[in-house]
């Protein structure tokens, strides 16, 4: 078969499935549903690494495959096609891979929900629209994509509808991502106004024309390149959670745990990183938009990693660890390493993956526990699991010995990443030493959450086993008292963690031994162990090494001045020493907390110092977007419903006109309070006619 | 085929003749019911059926009006018909709604059932006589007699406050007719002609279009409706039976803009420009501000009501944004509002019918009960947030383009509409479909029947087809549009 043909099936089998398992999942049942939807997901899967085999080792070379046409007006010409080069390549392994492995994960995991045709149906929708994204060669596919992983990421956060944790949880993703898509949207304008064009080809081919250049923008000139870069950014920091967008990813973690792993670790999350590297021409004439992506990307990487020192939930330790990560993978992209940001984009998809997959091997085994404070010694009853997570905690934490070139995945990206960021800081300073800095203190960090994870969950004395006697209230009751509960309807709290599941799956309640999970959920993740281990290793000359060029065959652009790879592969020796050396005192601190001295965490915990408190409370972002953003868009909406629109619009207009409201024998006493409001109308006239103004001054 | 827009236009007028010679007088009777909704239904199908024909033999590239009809008819004033590459799609959009409304109006209606069908062909046959009429008198006589079948289904077979809903309507639509009355006056004291092709190329003086152009405006922009004339909508929405509300939101809305692209613009094409940041401010607030009332609403009627106002804020901005890409989407954003939001106003009949309140408070939960349609309010929800891949995304994006290149500022604050349209739809659903069932009054609650999927049927199909395909749309309207503007940079000299 040709490529061509091998890439409409490894696109359109998924959606096939969705469809089959979404429209008549009732008739054929649960079963028949699981296998055609895992069956063609596996398919796509192993045809993608035929592809991409062929794509590395053989001669393929890039095409786009246009499908049909979708909007062609003026030069407004978008097509669905396929396009295929180095980036999509990869991206075609990672989704489907790590989709086929969570279809069948889920086998397991979601063995008891009675929705499951639903569930199967959604996870390949899913698959199709991010297989959309990637392939996508013009901005309104890639916008169909973008959205379209969202509406699945907000029908699996909110899986269990009857949760209404889960719905606001699915809301707030779906509403903090249009915040994004803003951004997004009118940087899509901006593109089409520049080039006169939205297919990637066209605009790539004339950014040199563009470059240099100034663009009107509400009443301002900007550098041309850069606030299109800046505004496609916003899109890309809703998307991959990055500060400021990123209050959506924790509350995700409501969905079911293989969604988690597929949707908020592996795939959807990294489509902000894909965008800023595929757009890497454009990134190259944007200094500024660089900058900021720099800059974003490593306060992203400190800040989730600061928060994720003190969550007690399993699923949010590693949520925010995949925030922190997908920060690492901005500011590499920012200071150039576009490839290090794809290479760390391919590796932590499998690590991840394999963290979220493991956790939730834990919770199943654990009968939907999620608090590690309710865990601990776990090694001895799910041994399988222990094992595949300690390989995916040294993947995260980037082990490995620099003299020898040998680690675990991470350690060749990460590391990557931060000898990039070092040679940027070397050549131009600024915004990449602060890169650089946060790189290092963020390893330190990411070692600590993650090996605290590893020993609350898995070492140190049980704490499951007195389960009766400190019931849910007293854990709902120290677990959760934290500040702003006011603002409860955002679902920022975890408290109704504990409950859904069990609805769902009756398990045993009087059985709480820890047990093992099945084969259908351990085979999967020992499959990613595999790649936690080896993606690196195997794919180092290719990503980042002495065969990038041929490897990304020019999808990855970088500027003749641009020589950050090349010069992150001369870093000194105590620039490869130290992220071993940071992570080394992070693991040692976590050990003397939680093994050494255990009880320390829960002592630290329970004074409720200043710092711990800002930490565990995440900064406080959701309070401050409850008592801005949220308060002010319910207020602004009471205030013109019932002042603008009826008392002074109506007051004036219809009920205004007397004799009618009269005649409709409606409230009386408005023609004292009619001055009033005629007032108000006069002003609302002034205020429609100095906009009117501003926008004829402003026409630009 | 001269001759087949006269045959569209009153074949439903024929089919109301029918039903009163048959009922006219009778005491109303099950059977004689079942009767004026069958001629009804069938009536509707049959203008369906030549309108799809009409749009087949429809050439495409043909800029100009096609199937004109021209008789004399009393005083120098003519019997014009013709469409164009702009009409056409919105005599097929009132042919395609109006037997879905008849449909839905099967079981719902139950209270002088024969003066109900009645009305409703009227409707149908006025409305598109409002969409081929090329002369202006005719036009205008179209579109004043259009309102009183409106007007009689909303006070007849309305909810509680449906005389004060019937009368705001009224009360506003009055101002319009006024000035438009007197501006069609002038218009044919001045140029001597009342034949809309002639007066799309007579140069009126530049302060007599400014004159006439905000004449114009006061009627359409109460149609559209506009900031701030839009508060009869959710009255008028929330009082008007289903059916009425997928006509008024599907049709009657439309009529505002299809006015600003057959008058406003090539009419008063310097007028048209000088006014363009007044309809773009208020384009804007229209989009921020009822977006923001809608996510208040604790009616669900109510809260579509107002997103409708919000994406006929796109609609308006795009028209005048005079740009391709931007009146294009304008009039697919038409189309698609059409389908889309009387599609909503149809899953807010299945709840109402089955229950008789439109509070979202007495609902939730629904999902459990109603999986079926729980999936199609989905579909019409995504359609409303204007989500890629349904028919509501292409027009969004289009217009945003278009009025980019007019006004930074103005695509600025209209963009925020995608957030907020998220904001109100998103926590409607949620509300209605999900969460626990916790009133009991909902536990024996049933999922739509056959009569009502198939209702719907038409709908999706149509959400998805034009989300995939706008180019359905865009190859019937482009020679039009095309003419339209290059008409209009002459006349504007750009």
């Amino acid at each position: 078969m040709t490529a061509e043909a091998l890439l409409l099936l490894i696109v359109f089998g998924p959606l096939a499935g969705a469809i089959i398992a979404g429209l008549f999942g009732a008739r054929i049942g649960a079963l028949a549903s699981q296998a055609i939807t895992t069956g063609l997901l596996v398919l796509s899967a192993v045809l993608s690494w035929v592809v991409f085999a062929q794509w590395t080792w053989g001669d393929l070379e890039p095409f786009t495959l246009t499908l049909a046409p979708f909007i062609h007006v003026g030069e407004f010409i978008s097509n669905w096609a396929i396009r295929f080069d180095g980036l999509s390549a990869v991206m075609l392994v990672v989704v489907t891979s790590v989709s086929a492995l969570v279809h069948i994960y889920s086998w397991g995991y979601m063995a008891e929900d009675p929705s499951r045709p639903r569930f199967f149906a959604y996870l390949s929708l899913f698959t199709f629209a991010m297989l959309a994204l990637v392939t996508a060669a013009d901005f309104m596919q890639l916008f169909f994509g973008w959205e379209g992983v969202g509406l699945a990421s907000y029908l699996l956060i909110g899986f269990w509808h009857h949760k209404d944790s889960a719905n606001a949880a699915s809301i707030k993703a779906f509403v903090v991502n249009r915040v994004g898509d803003f951004g997004f949207a009118l940087g899509i304008m901006t593109v089409f106004w520049m080039f006169g064009s939205i297919q990637f080809a066209e605009v790539f081919a004339n950014i040199d024309e563009i470059a240099g250049s100034t663009w009107r923008f509400i009443g301002y000139d900007w550098s041309a390149l850069d606030l299109a870069a800046g505004l496609l950014f916003i899109g890309a920091m809703g998307k991959s959670a990055q500060f400021f967008l990123h209050t959506w990813l924790p509350d995700a973690m409501e969905g079911p745990t293989p969604v988690s792993a597929l949707i908020h670790a592996a795939t959807m999350v990294t489509a902000g990183v894909y965008m800023v590297c595929l757009l890497s021409p454009m990134f190259e004439a944007a200094p500024v938009a660089r900058d900021i992506v720099t800059v974003i990307g490593a306060v992203t990487a400190l800040f989730a990693a600061t928060v994720g020192l003190a969550q007690n939930d399993i699923k949010r330790v590693i949520a925010y660890s995949t925030c922190s990560q997908l920060g690492y993978m901005f500011f590499a992209a920012g200071v150039g390493a576009y490839q290090a940001a794809m290479f760390h984009l391919f590796t932590h998809a499998f690590f991840k993956a394999l963290l979220f997959l493991g956790a939730g091997s834990v919770i199943h085994g654990m009968h939907h526990e999620q608090d590690m404070r309710r865990m601990g010694g776990l090694w001895r009853y799910l041994p399988v699991t222990y094992a595949v997570m300690t390989i995916g905690t040294l993947a995260i934490t980037g082990f490995g010995i620099p003299s020898l070139g040998l680690g675990l995945a991470g350690f060749y990206s990460k590391d990557m990443i931060i000898e990039s960021a070092w040679a940027a800081a070397v050549s131009h300073g600024g915004v990449a030493a602060f890169a650089f800095f946060v790189s290092l203190l963020a390893a330190g960090l990411t070692a600590f959450y993650s090996w605290r994870l590893a020993f609350m969950t898995f070492h140190g004395t049980p704490k499951w086993a007195g389960e009766g006697a400190h019931g849910h209230d007293d854990h709902a009751h120290d677990g959760h008292a934290h500040v702003g509960h006011a603002a409860a309807s955002h679902a920022h709290d975890v408290s109704a963690h504990d409950d859904h599941a069990h609805d769902d799956h009756g398990h045993g309640h009087g059985a709480h031994t820890p047990h093992e999970s099945p084969a259908s959920m351990l085979a999967p993740i020992l499959l990613l162990a595999v790649g936690a281990i080896a993606a690196g290793y195997a794919f180092k000359k290719q990503f980042v090494g002495d065969y990038q060029e041929a490897f990304w065959g020019g999808a990855i652009y970088n500027a003749p001045t641009n020589t950050v790879l090349e010069q992150a592969h001369h870093a000194p020796a105590w620039v490869l020493w130290a992220p071993l050396a940071v992570s080394a005192i992070g693991f040692a601190a976590a050990w003397y907390v939680y093994i050494a001295r255990e009880g320390m965490g829960a002592r630290i915990a329970a004074r409720r110092g200043l710092l711990w408190s800002f930490l565990y409370n995440k900064w406080f972002f959701d309070e401050l977007y409850q008592a801005t953003f949220v308060r002010a868009t319910k207020l602004l909406g009471d205030l013109f419903w019932k002042v603008g629109d009826q008392k002074i619009i109506d007051g004036l207009g219809p009920d205004g006109v007397s004799g009618v409201s009269y005649a409709l024998g409606r409230r009386t006493g408005r023609l004292q309070t009619g001055f009033l409001y005629h007032y108000a109308f006069v002003m609302l006239l002034g205020v429609a006619g100095l906009l009117t103004f501003a926008l004829w001054a402003w026409r630009a | 085929m001269t001759g087949i827009l006269s045959l569209i236009t009153f074949a439903p007028a024929i089919g109301a003749a029918l039903i009163l010679a048959l009922r006219a007088g009778r005491p109303a009777s099950p059977q004689g019911d079942d009767l004026a909704r069958w001629i009804a239904f069938g009536t509707s199908l049959v203008t369906l059926g030549l309108s799809v024909l009409l749009t087949l033999r429809f050439d495409n590239a043909n800029p100009g009006f096609q199937f004109v009809e021209d008789i004399p008819w009393f005083a120098g004033l003519h019997y014009r018909m013709g469409v164009d590459g702009i009409s056409v799609l919105f005599v097929l959009l009132t042919a395609f709604l109006t037997p879905i409304c008849i449909a839905a109006s099967w079981k719902s209606v139950e209270n002088r059932v024969t003066s109900y069908m009645v009305a409703f062909l009227l409707l149908e046959a006025l409305v598109i006589g409002v969409f081929c009429a090329l002369d202006l008198v005719l036009f205008y006589v179209f579109f004043e007699f259009g309102l009183a079948p409106m007007f009689l289904i909303i006070g007849i077979w309305g909810g509680k406050r449906r005389v004060y809903a019937a009368f705001k309507f009224f009360l506003y639509t009055l101002l319009g007719s006024v000035l438009m009355l007197a501006a069609v006056l002038a218009m044919i004291g001045a140029s001597g002609t009342s034949s809309i092709p002639d007066l799309m190329a007579f140069r009126f003086e530049p302060w007599m279009q400014t004159w006439l152009w905000l004449a114009f405006f006061a009627s359409f922009a109460v149609k559209m409706p506009m900031w701030p004339v839009h508060t009869w909508l959710p009255d008028a929405h929330v009082e008007a039976p289903t059916a009425g509300s997928v006509i008024l939101a599907g049709i009657l809305l439309k009529m505002g803009g299809y006015g600003f692209l057959r008058f406003s613009l090539p009419m008063f094409p310097d007028a048209s420009q000088a006014f363009a940041p007044l309809v773009f401010a208020l384009s804007a607030i229209a989009i921020v501000y009822t977006s923001l009332v809608a996510f208040r609403q604790t009616d669900i009627k109510k809260l579509i009501a107002y997103s409708s106002v919000a994406h006929m804020g796109f609609v308006t901005m795009g028209i005048f944004s005079f740009d391709v890409v931007g009146v294009q989407g304008a009039i697919f954003q038409m189309l698609s509002h059409g389908i889309i939001s009387g599609a909503l106003f149809l899953c807010v009949g299945v709840v109402y019918d089955r229950m008789h309140t439109r509070e979202i408070a007495f609902y939730g939960g629904l999902v459990k009960r109603m999986p079926v349609y729980a999936a199609i309010f989905l579909l019409f929800t995504m359609g409303n947030v204007g989500l890629p891949g349904t028919s509501g995304f292409v027009g969004e994006i289009m217009t945003l383009t278009g009025v980019y290149f007019s006004s930074t500022w103005t695509a600025l604050a209209a963009t925020t509409g995608v957030i907020l349209s998220a904001v109100y739809a998103l926590t409607l659903y949620r509300r209605v479909i999900f969460g626990e069932m916790t009133n009991p009054a909902l536990a024996d609650i049933t999922d739509v029947n056959l009569r009502e999927i198939l209702i719907f049927a038409p709908l999706v199909v149509a959400t998805l087809w034009l989300g995939f395909q706008p180019g359905l749309v865009f190859n019937i309207t482009a020679s039009s549009v095309d003419g339209l503007l290059d008409a209009f940079r002459t006349a504007v000299g750009k």
